[in-house]
This record gives structure tokens, sequence and C-alpha cells, in this order.
């Protein structure tokens, strides 16, 4: 039982640590441009496609990686913002969250139409610790070191440096940011290439575990967006605490509770915290807009 | 004539053009124009919802799925169709009322959070309470209404539903709800201070949007004669809301338009096989992005130049 | 006599702050009565309170007699209470004559009944009466959104008028309006006084519109009424002057 336990507890925390990349990338990008993007799920399963399909070519997976982070860059980061945000954003955030739906359908049509539907095999790592009672699998310790690595490394990038610093700044209050000399649209493009590259990285991480499929967006998506909301929207360390909490609920709830209602426990999650804690575990109030 | 009356002219005029193309084509557009007044209803009863009320909601399909299995499930059993629509639109209607509760705490982004995270509950609903829904393997064999059960017949049925439904929205609009449901989205601290019982009116909108969703799946399941969960997920949902955007939110022939838009443009796009989806969410951005007030402002803008050249 | 509308020893505490602080005054039927004071005296807060739209910390709102205190907004208005905002609130989207129905529409009939009577609940010509005593008739049908800052405030007006109200409370209403308006406005006003028999409570920074429409004046400064009578006395009333000139 406690082997059980500890490797639930474990893949829970990796799967978590995944989301909380991806709600990480989704928060900024809300305190940054107001871009509340509701194909981030989709904007994990590109890159994955890329490191698939220059892996089909017999290229080595580091080149793939390579290959996507390119991508990522410049379709999902400086593409999606000049064409989809900057433009839509003039009508509204409402009315631009409402595009990156149709953006959703775009991309899951297009992995369709380019892939098929089949779910493919992803390399991953096998073997793993047996200390007789428990065995913690390579796997997800990989995913969790690398996942926490990250996220570390982008919190003490927005927190210790000049630009990480100019770029909260310019996310709070860009009138202000102006004044003091931020160059605050370099600064945004630079949130939204972040994000790019936080997907990448969850791409690389969550497709041994989830296989590529081109429809997997919607799952990873509805995921993130409660762990974003769990810990606290208008926070970057909440996505953090909110995506451990809910790979860790999740893991176990399809451990021990019917599997078919695996994916209620995200929703249920995210429409208590909405109703009752809509600042999430971390957050700060804030007032509502009328 | 006034706009209002041109509002209602036009409904009905479409309904109208619907039913004599009907008459004069094929069983495949028959068809499409049957899905297109389903479309039409569920897109309408969102527009009141968000459009007017100004109350986001990506739960719409779940209403939809509602209707479905409550006409696929009851039509066995001997009830008649009339009956299955009524209560599939009055279950709907209470559902819808606790949709709303939500909306009285959170709105706009929040809101949409939580009505998308619902309607995946609901998805889950359809697809593991097989008892009653049939789970994934769904519900097939669903007839018609006697008089009905011909593609052309089904199809009148679906016009004379949506012509009925287009007077009762365009009654409810134009009512003093109608100015309510407004005042709600434009300024819901002055509709307050005006006497408008803002949680009443809230409610309403989303149980009344829903109900229409529930009428429409009504007409959706013995159209296609089989159902299951899928077509009930999130991107009905999503394709819904594009209509009512696409078409123009808060506009009364929006949803006619963006319906039109989302059957039609797919079945043009055709020879692009395999590619028509992507062409057709590019060709949605690109409207949000340069018409944003939809179909309608775009007509709109381009008859009042027509007006200020003569 | 009952007064229309008693405020007793009323409290609104912001943390640590009291924006409100034992504010007592009472208002008789058909008076004026102005509520002026420096800049953060509390007045804002005190309207709010007054009209439901935050719960005061203690004391007790009393209208004709009944305790209010704390009822929601809609609740107060359907009871013969209105108001005016200080910044617009008018629905940019409906013609001003349909921001006019709106406004009264609630006070007819029942919710039912109202959904199958008439579209306009029986108003039209109500709202073209009000249209035309505060000469808006030509912009009738204009989207209240496109109209002058000036019509959109005469709009604002005549909207809390609209559903024959007992007593209107008026936050700023001379904000901005030019000054050939604000004869006329005055007028207006004066005359919805007496004859639609209303109540008025007044919020004004300027004086002289203060002077020449209340009746009555108080001056509240730092949360409490420093003092309460005719315009002239408290305009000259040394506490009062003390209070202006302190800030």
């Amino acid at each position: 039982m406690v082997g059980l336990l500890a490797q639930v507890l474990v893949s829970g925390l990796a799967i978590g640590a995944i989301y909380a990349l991806i709600a990480t990338g989704f928060s900024l990008l809300w305190q940054g441009s107001q871009t509340v993007n509701f194909a981030q799920g989709d904007f994990v399963v590109v890159p994955a496609f890329v490191m698939l399909g220059v892996r089909g070519l017999g290229l080595p997976l580091w080149v793939g990686v390579l290959a996507a982070l390119v991508v990522s860059a410049l379709v999902l980061g400086l593409l999606f913002k000049r064409v989809l945000v900057d433009p839509m954003l003039k009508h509204g955030s409402l009315q631009l969250a409402i595009a990156t739906m149709a953006l959703s359908i775009v991309i899951q049509n297009g992995l369709l139409d380019v892939a098929g539907g089949e779910a493919f095999p992803f390399p991953g790592i096998n073997g793993g610790i047996d200390w007789g009672q428990i065995f913690l699998d390579w796997q997800s310790l990989i995913v969790l070191a690398v996942a926490v690595a990250a996220v570390t490394a982008l919190n003490l990038f927005l927190g210790r440096t000049r630009t990480g610093r100019a770029i909260q700044a310019s996310a709070q209050n860009p009138q202000v940011a102006v004044l003091l000399g931020i160059d605050v649209a370099r600064m945004i493009l630079i949130t939204f290439l972040i994000n790019a590259a936080l997907v990448t990285l969850a791409a690389l991480l969550i497709s041994p575990i989830y296989l590529v499929k081109f429809n997997n967006g919607i799952g990873i998506g509805l995921s993130a967006f409660s762990a974003a909301i769990v810990g606290g929207f208008n926070q970057v360390r909440g996505a953090v605490v909110g995506g451990l909490v809910l790979g860790v609920t999740e893991t176990f709830a399809a451990t021990f509770g019917p599997d078919q209602w695996r994916d209620a426990v995200p929703m249920l999650l995210l429409i208590l915290f909405v109703l009752f804690r809509p600042e999430g575990i971390l957050g700060r109030r804030e007032e509502r807009r009328v | 004539m006034s706009r209002d009356h041109a509002n209602l002219a036009g409904a009905l005029g479409l309904v109208a053009a619907a039913a004599v193309l009907g008459l004069l084509t094929s069983p495949y557009i028959v068809y499409l124009l049957s899905l297109w007044a389903v479309y039409t209803v569920a897109a309408t009863g969102l527009n009141l919802t968000l459009g007017y009320a100004g109350q986001i909601s990506l739960a719409q399909a779940s209403f939809v799925g509602v209707g479905a299995y409550t006409t696929a499930i009851l039509l066995p059993h001997g009830w008649p169709f009339g009956a299955t629509l009524a209560l599939g639109a009055l279950l709907c209607f209470a559902l819808g009322v606790l949709l709303g509760f939500p909306a009285l705490r959170v709105q706009g982004h929040y809101l949409a959070f939580v009505t998308l995270a619902l309607a995946t509950i609901a998805f889950l609903v359809f697809r593991n309470e097989a008892w009653i829904t049939g789970g994934i393997y769904g519900i097939d064999h669903i007839r018609r209404p006697a008089g009905f059960t011909s593609g052309r017949g089904y199809l009148f049925l679906c016009l004379i539903v949506l012509a009925l439904v287009s007077f009762g929205a365009w009654w409810l609009l134009r009512s003093p709800w109608g100015r309510a449901f407004i005042a709600l989205r434009e300024n819901p601290v002055r509709a307050a201070s005006l006497g408008v019982v803002v949680r009443d009116y809230t409610l309403l909108a989303f149980a009344i949007g829903a109900a229409l969703g529930g009428v429409a799946g009504a007409l959706f399941a013995p159209l296609v004669q089989y159902i299951e969960p899928t077509p009930f997920a999130l991107t009905l949902s999503f394709s819904l809301l594009l209509m009512v955007v696409v078409g123009g939110s808060g506009s009364f022939l929006g949803p006619y338009l963006g319906a039109l838009v989302a059957v039609l443009l797919p079945e043009w796009l055709r020879f692009l096989k395999d590619y028509y989806l992507v062409t057709y969410g590019t060709a949605v951005i690109l409207l949000l992005i340069f018409f944003p007030d939809g179909l309608v402002g775009l007509a709109e803008r381009v008859l009042a130049r027509g007006r200020t050249v003569k | 006599m009952t007064p229309v509308l008693e405020a007793r020893d009323l409290h609104r505490h912001f943390g640590g702050v009291r924006a409100v602080n034992g504010v007592s005054f009472q208002v008789g039927e058909g008076e004026i009565l102005g509520v002026i004071g420096p800049n953060g005296s509390g007045k804002s807060t005190l309207f709010n309170c007054l009209l439901g739209q935050l719960v005061p910390s203690a004391g007790t709102v009393l209208l004709d007699g009944q305790d209010v205190t704390g009822m929601a907004p809609a609740v107060l208005n359907r009871r013969g209470v209105s108001r005016t905002f200080q910044l617009l609130q008018v629905f940019p989207q409906l013609s001003a004559r349909e921001n006019l129905i709106l406004a009264g529409q609630e006070h007819v009939g029942s919710r039912l009944a109202r959904l199958f009577g008439r579209p306009d609940a029986g108003l039209t010509a109500a709202a073209n009466r009000m249209l035309e005593l505060f000469q808006l008739t030509h912009i009738a049908d204009l989207a209240a959104g496109g109209l002058s800052y000036g019509q959109q405030k005469l709009l604002d007006a005549a909207m809390a008028f609209m559903a024959g109200p007992r007593l209107v409370l008026l936050d700023e209403p001379a904000g901005g309006v030019n000054l050939t308006l604000l004869g006329s406005f005055r007028e207006r006003l004066r005359a919805m006084n007496t004859e639609a028999g209303a109540t008025f409570v007044v919020i004004e920074h300027n004086m002289d519109f203060v002077m020449s429409l209340c009746t009555r004046v108080i001056c509240i400064a730092e949360g409490k009424v420093i003092a309460d009578g005719a315009p002239e006395a408290v305009r000259n009333n040394a506490d009062v002057i003390e209070a202006y000139l302190g800030h």
C-alpha cells in the first residue's frame, strides 16, 4: 500500500509539474496581455508533432526538440501574437478569447488532416528505482526534476533579472512601465516567447505519458486552465501550486476512483475554486469588474 | 417599417426561403437546411444569453444534448414528439436556472471557465451513464413523428419550429424583458438602481437560452436518427458561440447568418477536401478580426454607406 | 409628520477608516436637501449607504418611518427611491427614449404581464413627456452613447424621474454641465420637485448651484454632520468654513 501511494504521489506530482508549466504560460499571457488562450492545450500538441515529424526523418530527438522550439517560437509565439492577439485585443479580451476557440478548432483539424487520428507513441525512459516495496519510475522522477528546474529558473528570471522585473512591471501596470522607460511591447513579446518555450518543454515531458494525438489538447487544456485558476489566475507562482495540486488529485482519483470520471476532477476543482475562492490558493483577491 | 419588424420579417423570410429551397433541391441540401434550422434555434438561445444579456456560456452544447437525449429516450416509450420537445425544453430551462447561479458571482472569463467545466461534466454524464443514455454506443433508430418522416417532411417540421422560435424570441426581445437583458449587459449597477432585479433577469437569460438549446436538441435527434455523446462535446459549444459572434452577437438576425455560414461554408469548401475545416476556422478568425460586429454589423455598414452615397 | 428619509447614527468603516462616523439627519416631504462637504468627507459613502449600494456598519436608514437599512438597490427603487450617478450612467446602445422606458418599466404591472403586454409597457407617452420636459425630444431616437455629455447628463436625470419617485438622490448633478445649460437644468429639477412632489437629496460641489436649488443644506466633514440649516446659514457657519479651508 505504501508502495502504491508513493508511486501515485510521484506520478501525480510529475503530471502536475507538467500542468504547472502549461498553466504558468497561460497565466503569463493572461497577465501580460489579457490573453485568455483557449488553445493553450493545443499549443502543447503542436511541438509534440514537430518532434515526432523530425524523428520520422531519422534524426535524433534533440534535433526534433530544437526544431520544435523554433517552430513554437515563430508560430505559437510571434505569429500568434502578431496575427491573432494584436488585432483581436482591440475588440476586447473576451472577443480575443473567442477567437482562440476558433484557433483551437483550426489546430486540431489541421493536425488531424496532416497526421491522422491515431495516437502516436513517443519515446520515453524505461526502468526505475526498486526499493522492494517502493518502485519509482525514472520517467516520473526526471519529468518532475526537469519541470521543477524549469519553473524555478523562470521564477528566478522573473524575480531577479532586469528583464524579468520589466516584464512583471509591464504586466502589472503598463502605463507606469512606459514612464519608467520600459519597452512594454517588447516585454509582452517576450512573454509570448516564454509561453512558446514552456509548451514545447511540456510537450517533450507529457508526450511519453499521454502519447501524441490531434485532440489531446482538449484534456490538457482543461487541466491547465484548472491549474491556473486553482493556484490563482493572477499569479505565476500560483500556477505551480495549482498544477501540483491538480496533478496529485487527478492521479489519486484515477487510481482509487472510477477511471471514466477522471476528467471530472479538474472540472469540479475549477468550479469550486471559481465560485468560492476565485483568487486561487495563492492569489490576491482582485476587485470584481462590473 | 421599424427595425423591430424588419428583424422579424428577415427571419421569417429566411425560413420561407429555406422551405422553397427544400422543395426544389436534393436530399442532401434538404438535410443541410434542416441542420441550419436546428443550429439557428440553438444559436438564437445562446444569442439571448450572450448577445443580449451579456452572459457568456460554453454549455449550450450540453443543453442541445439534454434535449436530444430526452427526445431519443422517451419517443420509444410512446411519448408524442411535441411532448418530448416540451419536456426537453422545460428540463433545460430548469438546468439553465442552475447554470445561471455562478453568473451571479463571477463574470467574463471566469464565467466562461465555469460553464466550460459544467459542459465537460455534462459530456461525461452522457458518456458514462449508459443505463439511460446508451453510453458510447448511443441510441439509434430514433423515429421521426408521423407525417414528417421523409427528409423533406422533417425539414418542414424543423422550419415550423424555427418560425415559432423566431416569433417567440422576437416578441421576448422587444418586450420589457429584452430591454432589461440589454440593461444587464450594458450596466448592471445602473439597471439595479432602476428597479431591474439583476438576479432574476440573469437567471432568466440563462434559462431561456438553455430552453432553446433543448428545443434544438429535440429537433436534432430525429433528424440524424442516431445520437451518441460526441456531437454534444465542447466543440459544439465553441461552434455555437462562433455562430453567434460571426453572425453578430446581440443582433436578432446574427444567429441565422452565423448558422448559415457554419453549415454552408464547409460545404462550399468541400473542393479543399480534407482541409475545409481548417479553412473554415481560419475564415472565422479573419471575420472576427476584420468584422467584430459580425455579418449583420457588416451588412449594416454597407447599407449605411449606400444610403449616404445616395 | 414622519420624515421621508431619516438616517440614524449611520456608520461605515473600511478597515480602520471611518468614512461615515455617526451621521444623523432627516429629510421632510418636498424638501431639497443639499449635502456639501470637502473631498473625502464621506459624502459618497453616505450616499451609497442610503441607496443600498453599501451596507452600513451600524445605524439605521428609515424610509417613511420604515427600516430599509441594507436593502438592495432594486428593492429600494421599487419603493420609490431613485438616483442619478456622479459618472454618466446611461445605456449607450439604447435610444434616449428606450433609456427612459427602461427606467420606468419595472414599476408597471407584474413581470409576467410585462412579457405579454405592450413592448413599451405603455410608457411611450410618459417618456415623450419627459423628453419634452428636459428638452431632449430632438434626440429621442438616437443611441444614448452618441449624445453629447450635457445631453447624457439630462437624460440620466430624466431617467430618475420616470417612475414617479418619492425620493431622488442626485450625485453631483451639476458636475461637467456647462454654464448655459446649468440654469435650465436647475429649473427642470425645481419643476420636478414641485410638480411631481418628489423629495431630493443632492450632493454637489458647485456652491452656487446648491444655494440656488436647495431648501436646506447639511455639511459633512470627517464622516460627521457639522452643520444643518438654511443654505445661507450653513454657508456662513464658522465650522463649515473651517472644514473647507482646513483641507
